[in-house]
């Protein structure tokens, strides 16, 4: 027993004194946008690992990673581009960038970051170690003395990022090859309001969902010289369209087993495409206006949340007999789902309980849950490796 | 010809609210109703005007950003959305006296969220 008194002792101390090594691929932020924190969270123990705070207006607030997953980078909706870091949980630094920002991307090699912004209308390319300034390219259009909002910027292999105008009905590509003098391709006429973006997982196809009319305008990057086509023109045809209060969100999220799962705008349904010859092969009711459909990493499963009033549930497609095979009430106005990086969690922030559930994605148990302060967007270190984010 | 659209809605909008008889003046909302009104207003509306309602996809609904606009004109847009644009209708969820008390709030300044 005695031999074993001194080497207790050194054990204590010497954890005492310094911090344990970890990694950071379990790691996460949970967007508060009550308090203008973010919470970092471990998807291994489910716990809350402290919070950071000073992030300013994190309405719609989004963020990206550093490739080595240890820095956030926060977009917030005052313009703010705040970088975290996840392990010391502190800011690194903290910029005011623009009046008025949406989202952000970070590029292949992830040594630009780039904000999306309403106001004023355009993007931005920073520095990733720095946040300096690098570029700064307005989204003009008409007569050139106006400037459209930038909405579903996704990064592309080649350091090069592909957004949408809002106002403008337009798509550009940007090369950053050379980030200090950037190389604009644009493409007029794509479609009425586009509202937001994805690329496809493997970089491929980007898509811009509309607003101000039914489809969704495709662009294949590999041969951009083809032009942008329109596809799902006619998914709404002799019906009245049902309001839409709270926009969709696509990013990269919603392909699975060969098939793209899309939110119908103003119809309470799911629209699947064959991402071989992008045309419909079927549509999915489901209870609301879908806002987020996300595949499980594995494709087995899409997720659906909701736009209000029907926000306080959450739909699970099965996507072998493309049918909705359960339906989960995890608190009030859930806002966002993230998965773990493999996909056996998924994590629910539900804005108006103050609180994120997490599921097993197999069983649907509820695993835990954890209070946060009006909690919104929900985003892993897992995104550090992936394209479109 | 744009023009005459607007004008002509605007005198059938003036026109349907002369006939609406429970206008809100002197209607008071119970405090658990007007709790729930801010809430909505700050994080519902606040999806596209921002939650400080400095705007986002949709306008800002800041009182400076709102001094040329009338009530009516303001009242039913929040009642019955504007086509066009992603503005919904909320008809389905708001009586005429609330909205017409969201209103009256956004042009003086919207309370903040009381937790």
């Amino acid at each position: 027993m005695r031999p074993l008194f001194p080497l207790l002792v050194a054990l204590l101390l010497s954890a005492c004194s310094t911090a344990a090594l970890r990694g950071t691929g379990d790691l996460g932020i949970v967007i508060e946008r009550g308090s203008g924190s973010v919470a970092v969270i471990d998807t291994t123990a489910r716990s809350v690992l402290g919070r950071v705070e000073g992030l300013g207006d994190l309405s719609h607030a989004s963020a990206v990673y550093s490739r080595d997953g240890r820095y956030a980078y926060v977009f917030g909706r005052d313009g703010g581009l705040t970088k975290v870091d996840l392990l010391e949980r502190r800011i690194v630094r903290r910029i005011m960038q623009a009046g008025n920002s949406i989202g952000g991307s970070i590029s292949q090699d992830g040594r630009l970051v780039i904000a999306q912004n309403y106001e004023p209308g355009g993007i931005k390319v920073f520095d990733a170690d720095t946040l300096d300034l690098l570029a700064d390219l307005p989204a003009a259009y008409g007569d050139g003395k106006q400037f459209s909002k930038v909405v579903g910027l996704a990064d592309m292999p080649g350091n090069k990022f592909v957004y949408a105008l809002f106002d403008a009905g337009e798509i550009w590509i940007v090369d950053l090859t050379k980030p200090r003098e950037p190389e604009v391709t644009k493409f007029r006429d794509i479609g009425r309001q586009p509202y937001d973006g994805l690329i496809t997982p493997d970089g491929r196809h980007y898509l811009a969902g509309l607003f101000g009319e039914d489809g969704v305008a495709l662009l294949d990057l590999w041969r951009p010289e083809l032009g942008v086509k329109k596809i799902l023109t006619d998914y709404g045809k002799g019906t009245e369209k049902l309001p839409v209060f709270k926009m969709p969100h696509l990013r990269g999220w919603s392909v699975a087993g060969g098939r793209a799962y899309l939110p119908a705008i103003g119809r309470h349904e799911v629209l699947v495409v064959d991402t071989a010859t992008w045309q419909e092969v079927g549509r999915i009711p489901v209870k609301g206006q879908p806002v987020f459909v996300m595949a499980r990493p594995d494709g087995r499963q899409v997720w659906v949340n909701f736009a209000f009033p029907d926000y306080s549930q959450v739909q699970i497609i099965d996507t072998l007999t493309q049918q909705v095979v359960h339906t989960l009430a995890p608190g009030k106005a859930v806002l966002h789902m993230e998965f773990t990086p493999r996909g056996e969690q998924v994590w629910i922030s539900a804005r108006d309980d103050d609180r994120v559930v997490v599921f097993d994605t197999t069983s649907f148990a509820r695993l835990t849950e954890l209070p946060a302060l009006n909690p919104s967007g929900i985003f892993f270190t897992s995104r550090a490796a992936r394209i479109g984010f | 010809m744009a023009h005459r659209t607007r004008r002509t809605r605007g005198v059938r909008i003036l026109i349907a609210l002369l006939l609406v008889p429970a206008l809100a003046c002197g209607i008071d909302l119970s405090a658990e109703r007007t709790h729930e009104l801010v809430r909505m207003v700050r994080q519902d509306c606040g999806a596209c005007h921002g939650f400080t309602l400095k705007g986002g996809l949709g306008p800002p609904l800041l009182p400076e950003s709102l001094r040329d606009k009338s009530v009516q004109f303001l009242r039913y847009t929040v009642l019955f959305g504007r086509p066009g644009t992603p503005m919904p209708p909320w008809n389905a969820f708001l009586t005429e006296a609330e909205a017409d008390w969201i209103v009256r709030q956004l042009m003086t300044g919207f309370p903040e969220e009381s937790r």
